[in-house]
């Protein structure tokens, strides 16, 4: 489809100045942060004279269009410094551990989506039932749950008072080997090499932060999908598709649902910069290896390439993520290709 | 009484939750002001002696891993996280008014360079920018308070442009313009006072996020040091002990958190409802 394809190439187009911005803006807290770089790499013991022939080398005595022209080199082949932790390039290193971060997030919002949407058409079709309160209560009670605390709190009850959840360490206790690695995500290799008790352990691990993630986007689904099916189901062309007759499910589903979501796909792009933050404290409390505890770790031990690549790497997904969105919506309101 | 109580106390009677969350508010004010006051131990005396006591008589929210009494740390504590909340909220409430109000007033160029900064802010997910900032510019409280109100600016400018951009031509703006007023003072008298309302809305709403996001930086480590008593630090130094079951330490600050932003929230919709009935959930 022509029409579609053009769609597609004119969002890309439309995301380039947020790449731009990005990149721009990640360069000037990278020269911002505390510190001199080429002090720190000649070592305490180096006299002046070394630390300024480590920064020529480094390109820092060079005015700062040029380092930005350096920096942009470096990112396109993608080289993001080193990390002093781990002594590792960071672009390897947030490679290895974006899965387990897309894997939990991917989850989260599965979960989440699973829950708000039902509940939301239940409480913009039964108004003032139950099923609307506790829709209510829900969408404002979920925005005030402090997201580290929700984790601890889950981690409480279902692992130290009921015992049925692993302890909070990582993508899988210490008794299991991680899968074959093949797209990172440890549900999907370990069920394509048929390692059914690594999938079992892997997803052990799992339900509790995926749950928390998911606590947390419900609240915004759920009050939306609420709000915006309840001014769908009071509009003229529902009130005609029920008189013609048509059965409560296509009323509801066809005609009404795929109306509603359209506003539920536009907050999605909200949804997801609250849950990528979020995932940062998520990994935290559950010690889970992604990029947000690499970029924590560093941060407390003053390592500054792996945070400026965490940043990075992170704005550069939520750029993608919202591009997504744009598409999806352009695919699901047909109105917006014929403008297009 | 004056017309306006009357009004306020009529809206309060009306509503009781809304009612309940300027208590609450109320509340949350009288601890951050008179919090080391009412304190019954000094936040900072640690006893090891008496550590990791569960909630008792002489100590209500029992006593953390260096014998801390966790009540007064809970209470002191108030004043840092509504001083952070309150002063980021501020800031980014009157730099992005004043931006989101130029922008819709003049549009053009200005409008455009103004959109351009505020969607650069919005390019990234807003924690992560958060991050960022706190790490650039050094690990301070100040800094939490800078990055605090950086990511929350677009949301102030956003609404300032669209809420002056609707009544750039309205009548009273005409009469104004064409009894001589400059333009600075037709912003400053009749549109800011204008748009305040919806604007308070949000403020209200975005204390909440900004307590939250400052509570979930200090979690990571960034802004508060301990043993500073702040609730979000106090959470994550209560982390440590939740797999062990000592659930107090981190439950009473995070309870505490967790109904100060449920209260910003209540009084956020509180708000909307008796602005603009219309917008009811």
């Amino acid at each position: 489809m022509p029409v579609l394809v053009s769609l597609v190439l004119r969002r890309l187009l439309g995301a380039l100045p947020s790449i731009a911005a990005v990149v721009v803006v990640t360069f000037v807290l990278t020269r911002a942060l505390p510190g001199d770089p080429a002090a720190y790499f000649a070592g305490p013991a180096a006299d002046a004279q070394s630390v300024e022939e480590i920064r020529r080398k480094l390109g820092l005595d060079k005015p700062l269009p040029v380092q930005f022209l350096a920096y942009l080199g470096d990112l396109a082949q993608g080289e993001m410094g080193t990390s002093l932790i781990t002594g590792q390039p960071v672009s390897a290193d947030i490679l290895a551990r974006l899965p387990a971060s897309v894997e939990l997030t991917l989850c989260g919002l599965a979960l989440a989506l699973a829950v708000s949407l039902p509940l939301g058409v239940a409480a913009a079709t039964r108004p003032g039932s139950w099923v609307d309160h506790m829709a209510r209560v829900i969408s404002t009670a979920g925005v005030s749950l402090p997201v580290f605390f929700t984790g601890l709190l889950l981690v409480y009850i279902f692992y130290y008072l009921l015992g049925w959840a692993p302890a909070p360490m990582g993508r899988l206790d210490l008794f299991a080997s991680a899968p074959t690695t093949i797209t990172g995500f440890y549900l999907v290799d370990s069920l394509i090499t048929g390692q059914f008790a690594t999938f079992r352990a892997a997803a052990a691990q799992l339900v509790l932060p995926a749950l928390t993630l998911g606590l947390f986007a419900l609240a915004p689904l759920t009050r939306m999908t609420r709000a915006s099916m309840l001014g769908v189901l009071g509009s003229d062309f529902i009130r005609t598709a029920r008189a013609g007759g048509l059965s409560r499910g296509t009323v509801l589903v066809t005609y009404a649902l795929r109306n509603a979501l359209l506003p539920v796909v536009t907050t999605l792009g909200m949804v997801f910069s609250f849950l990528l933050g979020a995932n940062v404290l998520v990994e935290k409390v559950f010690a889970w290896p992604g990029i947000g505890s690499y970029a924590i770790e560093a941060l407390v031990a003053s390592d500054y390439a792996p945070v400026q690549g965490f940043i990075l790497t992170m704005a550069i997904m939520y750029v993608g993520l919202n591009l997504m969105i744009d598409i999806l919506y352009g695919l699901i309101d047909p109105r917006v290709r014929i403008e297009a | 009484m004056s017309p306006a109580l009357r009004h306020m106390r009529y809206v309060l009677a009306e509503n009781p939750v809304t009612a309940g969350a300027f208590v609450g508010f109320a509340l949350l004010i009288a601890l951050a002001l008179f919090g080391p006051m009412i304190a019954p131990f000094d936040p900072l005396a640690s006893d090891t002696d008496i550590a990791l006591q569960p909630p008792s008589l002489a100590h209500w929210f029992g006593t953390d891993h260096l014998g801390r009494d966790i009540l007064s740390r809970v209470i002191v504590a108030a004043r840092l996280d509504m001083q952070i909340a309150l002063a980021a909220v501020a800031l980014s409430f009157v730099f992005g008014s004043l931006l989101g109000v130029l922008a819709g007033w003049y549009g053009g160029g200005i409008d455009r360079a103004i959109g351009r900064v505020v969607d650069t802010i919005m390019a990234f997910p807003l924690f992560v920018l958060a991050m960022g900032i706190v790490a650039a510019l050094g690990n301070t409280v100040g800094n939490i308070i800078y990055a605090t109100a950086i990511i929350n600016l677009p949301f102030y400018a956003r609404m300032a442009r669209a809420e002056t951009n609707a009544r750039r031509d309205a009548g009273f703006v005409e009469a104004a313009r064409l009894s001589g007023n400059s333009d600075a003072r037709i912003l400053a008298a009749q549109v800011f006072p204008n748009i305040l309302p919806p604007m308070m809305v949000q403020v209200s709403l975005n204390l909440g996020y900004a307590i939250l996001n400052a509570a979930g930086l200090s979690f990571i480590g960034l802004g508060v040091r301990p043993p500073t008593p702040e609730w979000g630090i106090m959470v994550a130094e209560g982390a440590t002990y939740i797999v062990s079951g000592e659930w107090w330490i981190a439950l009473f600050p995070g309870l505490v958190l967790m109904a100060a932003v449920f209260c910003f929230n209540l009084l956020g919709d509180g708000l909307r409802d008796i602005i603009d009935p219309r917008r009811r959930t």
